[in-house]
C-alpha cells in the first residue's frame, strides 16, 4: 500500500526539458521513480533523458500510461497545465510551480469540481513514499523508510520533520507537501484523511502555518475520526499580523488564523502540538510508545 | 501589492466605477489650483483634501508637526492651502501606521459628494476579497459604512452579507440585485447599485486583485452610487502580467531594508527583535522565528535566501540583517537538500571573511547533504562562528546569546 505515489507509479513531467523539470526529473529517476516521459509542447516526438517528449499531455498518456503527472510550468502557465493534465485523465497531479496568480488558482478549482483528478499544490515539495517514488523536488536520503506520515505547508520543514523522526529511531511512510499558496488542490484535512487510513502508517505529524482555516478543520476531523498519534506544529507564533511571510497563503488576517489560535484548536481535539519546531521527532517517538 | 487611493480610483475608472474624483498633487500651489477647479466643475465650494499613505484611519489621524488630521474638509481656497500645507511633507500618524507614522508625499483634493439633493444620504460598505476555504471570490457589504468594518463584524455580525461569486460566471444580475436590496436600494440607487457592482467585480478579476474594499460605498442625494474611498491590494504573483500596474508601485511606503533584499531575491520582513535569521525556506524560517522567542530572544526579521544559498546571498543577507543595531546574534539555519551544506558553509565563511569586523556571536547550523563536512569547515576556519547540526543544539546557542 502506501498513499498518492508508490513503485507502480506511471509518472510524466510537465516542463520536461526545461531546467527544473530536467534537474528534478533526474533525480526521480535516480531515486527509483517509474518516469514515463514528459511534455513539452511543440517538442514532441524528441527523446530527453532517455525518454519520449510529447506535445500533449493526452498524447502522453495515450502511449505510455501515466497516472501521475508533475509539473515545472512557470507560473503564468502553469494554471494552464494542471487543467490540462486532468483533461486528460491524469489522477494526480502534483504542482510543484510557485507564484500562480491567486485568480487563476480560483478557476483551476472550479475546473477540477467533477473531475476524478487529485492536485497536489501548487507552491509543494512534491510527494515521497519512501524506498519506492519520489513525484518532488525533496532530497531522497532523508526519508528514510518507516511508518511515520507526514502533511505539511513547508517545504525545508518537511526536511526538518522527517530528519528528526529518522534521528529518533522511526521512518517515513508517505511525506506529502500540501503547499503555501492560499489554494491549493488538497487540503490539510484530506491528506490527512488518507495517511489515517493507510495501514501502513502508525503516526502523522501534521505541519502548518498562519493563513487559513486548513489546519482547524483537519483537526475536527482528527477530533472525531482519530486511530493513530498526530503531533502537530504551527509555524509562524511571532509573525506580524498582516504581513505575508515567504508563502502566498502565510498571512494573518484575522484572530482565528494565527498560530496560537490554531495550536489551540488542535491541542483541544487531541492533536499533541509542539511549540518548538525541535521538538517533532521526539514528540512523535512518545506518542507512539504511550499507545 | 498595495496601491494609493488616487491610484486606484484612476484604475476603477477604466472599469466604469463611479469615483469620489479628485486630483492628486504633492505641492500647497497645486493643490489651490486643483481646488479651484473641483470647484468651479462641481458648482460646490466644498471639498476634501485627503493624505495619500498606504494606512487607513486617516480621518482620525494626525500629522505630528502640525497636529493635522488626515483627512480635513474645506470650502475655500484657504481652506484647502492650509491643509496642504499642514499635511503636505509631514508625517502622519493613524491606528494602524503605528507610532513611527508615514511622511506625506502626496495628497489628494477631491470634490464634496456630500451635497444637499433630494433624497437621503447613505454610508454603506462592500468590499471583494478571497474566500481561501471555499476557493471563491466573495463580495462582503454592509449598510454601516465609514466605520471600521472588524467592529461592525465584531458587534453586529447581523448587518454584515456575503455573496459568493461562481468563478465560471462572475457576478449574476439576481446577485447584483439582491445586494443592492440587502443595501436598503430602491429606484435609480439599486439600478445604479446594480451597475457599479458588476463593473466592480470586472476590475477586481480583471486588475487581479487580493482585496478590493469600498469604505465608504456613498449614495448620493441625487441617488449615485459612488466609492468615496478606495483600498486596493493587488496579487503579487499576477504583477508579472499586469507591467501598467506594477508600475504603480511606492517604494516609499516600504522598508528600505526590506526593497533592498528584494533587489537580491531575499525575501526579507522586516521585525523589532534583537536575534536575526537567515533560513531556506518559508516555513522553516517562520519556525526558525519561533524558535527564537522559545529560546529567549526576540526575532529581528523573517528572511527566506530561498533554495540556492550561496556566497552572494548569505553576504547580501548578511548586509542587510547588520544594519539593523538592535541585532545581537545572527542564526543561520540551512537544511540543506538539494543545496549542499558544505558550500553553504564555505559561502559563510567566504561572506564573513569579506565583510570582516562581525562582532555578534553568529550561530551557523547546517543539516543535510554533507552536514558533517561542513560543521567541519565552519569548526576549523578559525572564525568566531558557533555550529550546530540539530535544531535543539541551535536553539540552545541562541539561549547562551542572548542571555
Amino acid at each position: 500500500m502506501s498513499v498518492l505515489v508508490n513503485k507502480d507509479s506511471k509518472v510524466i513531467v510537465q516542463g520536461f526539458t526545461g531546467t527544473e523539470g530536467t534537474f528534478h526529473a533526474t533525480q526521480m529517476i535516480e531515486y527509483g521513480t517509474q518516469v514515463v516521459g514528459g511534455v513539452t509542447p511543440g517538442k514532441g516526438g524528441s527523446s530527453h533523458l532517455d525518454r519520449p517528449v510529447f506535445n500533449t499531455v493526452a498524447d502522453a498518456v495515450k502511449s505510455t500510461g501515466a497516472n501521475v503527472s508533475i509539473i515545472f510550468v512557470p507560473p503564468a502557465f502553469a494554471a494552464d497545465a494542471i487543467m490540462e493534465a486532468a483533461e486528460a485523465g491524469i489522477a494526480l497531479v502534483i504542482c510543484i510551480t510557485e507564484g500562480i496568480p491567486v485568480q487563476d488558482m480560483v478557476k483551476v478549482k472550479n475546473y477540477l469540481v467533477g473531475t476524478t483528478t487529485r492536485l497536489i499544490g501548487p507552491n509543494c515539495p512534491g510527494v515521497i513514499t519512501a524506498d519506492e517514488a519520489k513525484v518532488g523536488i525533496m532530497p531522497g536520503f532523508i526519508f528514510k523508510k518507516g511508518r511515520i506520515g507526514i502533511v505539511s505547508k513547508s517545504g525545508t520543514l518537511t526536511y526538518e520533520a522527517a530528519d528528526q523522526t529518522v534521528k529518533a529511531g522511526m521512518g517515513i511512510s508517505t511525506a506529502i507537501g500540501i503547499g503555501g499558496d492560499p489554494i491549493i488542490g488538497t487540503p490539510t484535512v484530506e491528506a490527512v484523511k488518507l495517511l489515517m487510513d493507510d495501514p501502513e502508517t502508525d503516526g502523522i505529524i501534521m505541519i502548518g502555518e498562519i493563513g487559513g482555516s486548513m489546519e482547524a478543520d483537519a483537526a475536527r476531523w482528527i477530533k472525531d475520526n482519530k486511530t493513530k498519534p498526530v503531533v502537530g506544529f504551527i509555524a509562524g507564533q511571532t509573525a506580524p499580523p498582516g504581513r505575508r511571510m515567504g508563502h502566498a497563503g502565510a498571512i494573518i488576517g484575522g484572530a482565528d488564523d494565527t498560530a496560537e489560535a490554531k495550536m489551540k484548536i488542535m491541542a483541544e481535539c487531541g492533536i499533541d502540538v509542539v511549540a518548538s519546531p525541535a521538538d517533532i521527532g521526539k514528540t512523535m517517538a512518545a506518542a507512539l510508545a504511550r499507545k | 501589492m498595495n496601491l494609493h487611493e488616487y491610484q486606484a480610483k484612476e484604475l476603477l475608472k477604466k472599469y466604469n466605477v463611479p469615483v469620489q474624483e479628485g486630483v492628486a498633487v504633492e505641492t500647497v500651489e497645486a493643490a489651490v489650483e486643483a481646488y479651484t477647479k473641483i470647484a468651479a466643475e462641481t458648482n460646490n465650494k466644498f471639498a476634501v483634501v485627503k493624505a495619500q499613505i498606504h494606512a487607513g484611519g486617516r480621518g482620525k489621524g494626525k500629522v505630528n508637526e502640525t497636529g493635522m488630521n488626515g483627512v480635513k474638509v474645506g470650502k475655500s481656497a484657504d481652506d484647502i492651502k492650509s491643509f496642504a500645507e499642514g499635511i503636505l511633507g509631514g508625517t502622519l500618524v493613524t491606528i494602524q501606521t503605528g507610532p513611527a507614522g508615514k511622511k506625506v508625499n502626496k495628497i489628494l483634493v477631491a470634490q464634496d459628494v456630500y451635497y444637499d439633493g433630494p433624497n437621503k444620504q447613505k454610508e454603506l460598505y462592500l468590499s471583494i476579497l478571497l474566500d481561501r476555504a471555499k476557493g471563491q471570490n466573495v463580495i462582503m457589504y454592509s449598510t454601516e459604512g465609514g466605520m471600521d468594518i472588524e467592529e461592525v463584524a465584531h458587534n453586529t455580525p447581523e448587518k454584515i452579507f456575503k455573496e459568493w461569486i461562481h468563478p465560471s460566471g462572475g457576478v449574476q444580475g439576481f446577485q447584483a440585485r439582491k445586494i443592492a436590496f440587502n443595501l436598503g436600494l430602491s429606484g435609480e440607487a439599486m439600478k445604479n447599485c446594480v451597475k457599479f457592482v458588476t463593473n466592480l467585480y470586472n476590475a477586481y478579476v480583471g486588475l487581479d486583485c487580493g482585496m478590493l474594499e469600498i469604505n465608504p460605498l456613498f449614495k448620493t442625494s441625487d441617488d449615485k452610487i459612488i466609492a468615496v474611498d478606495c483600498k486596493m491590494n493587488i496579487d503579487d504573483n499576477a504583477l508579472i502580467r499586469k507591467p501598467d500596474v506594477a508600475a504603480l508601485r511606492d517604494v516609499t511606503e516600504e522598508d528600505p531594508t526590506e526593497v533592498e533584499a528584494g533587489e537580491f531575491n531575499l525575501n526579507f520582513v522586516k521585525l523589532d527583535g534583537n536575534v536575526g535569521c537567515m533560513v531556506n525556506g518559508a516555513g522553516l524560517a517562520m519556525a526558525t522565528m519561533d524558535m527564537i522567542k522559545l529560546a529567549g530572544g526576540e526575532p529581528a526579521n523573517f528572511l527566506d535566501v530561498g533554495g540556492s544559498a550561496n556566497a552572494q546571498t548569505v553576504e547580501a543577507g548578511f548586509r542587510i540583517i547588520m544594519k539593523d543595531p538592535n541585532v545581537k546574534a545572527i542564526l543561520i539555519n540551512i537544511f540543506g537538500g538539494i543545496v549542499r551544506c558544505d558550500r553553504v558553509a564555505a559561502g559563510v565563511i567566504e561572506a564573513f571573511n569579506k565583510l570582516g569586523n562581525i562582532n555578534i556571536p553568529i550561530i551557523v547550523r547546517l543539516q543535510g547533504t554533507n552536514a558533517v563536512e561542513a560543521k567541519k569547515l565552519i569548526d576549523e576556519s578559525g572564525l568566531k562562528v558557533q555550529s550546530a547540526i540539530l535544531l535543539s543544539e541551535a536553539a540552545d546557542l541562541v539561549k547562551q546569546a542572548v542571555a
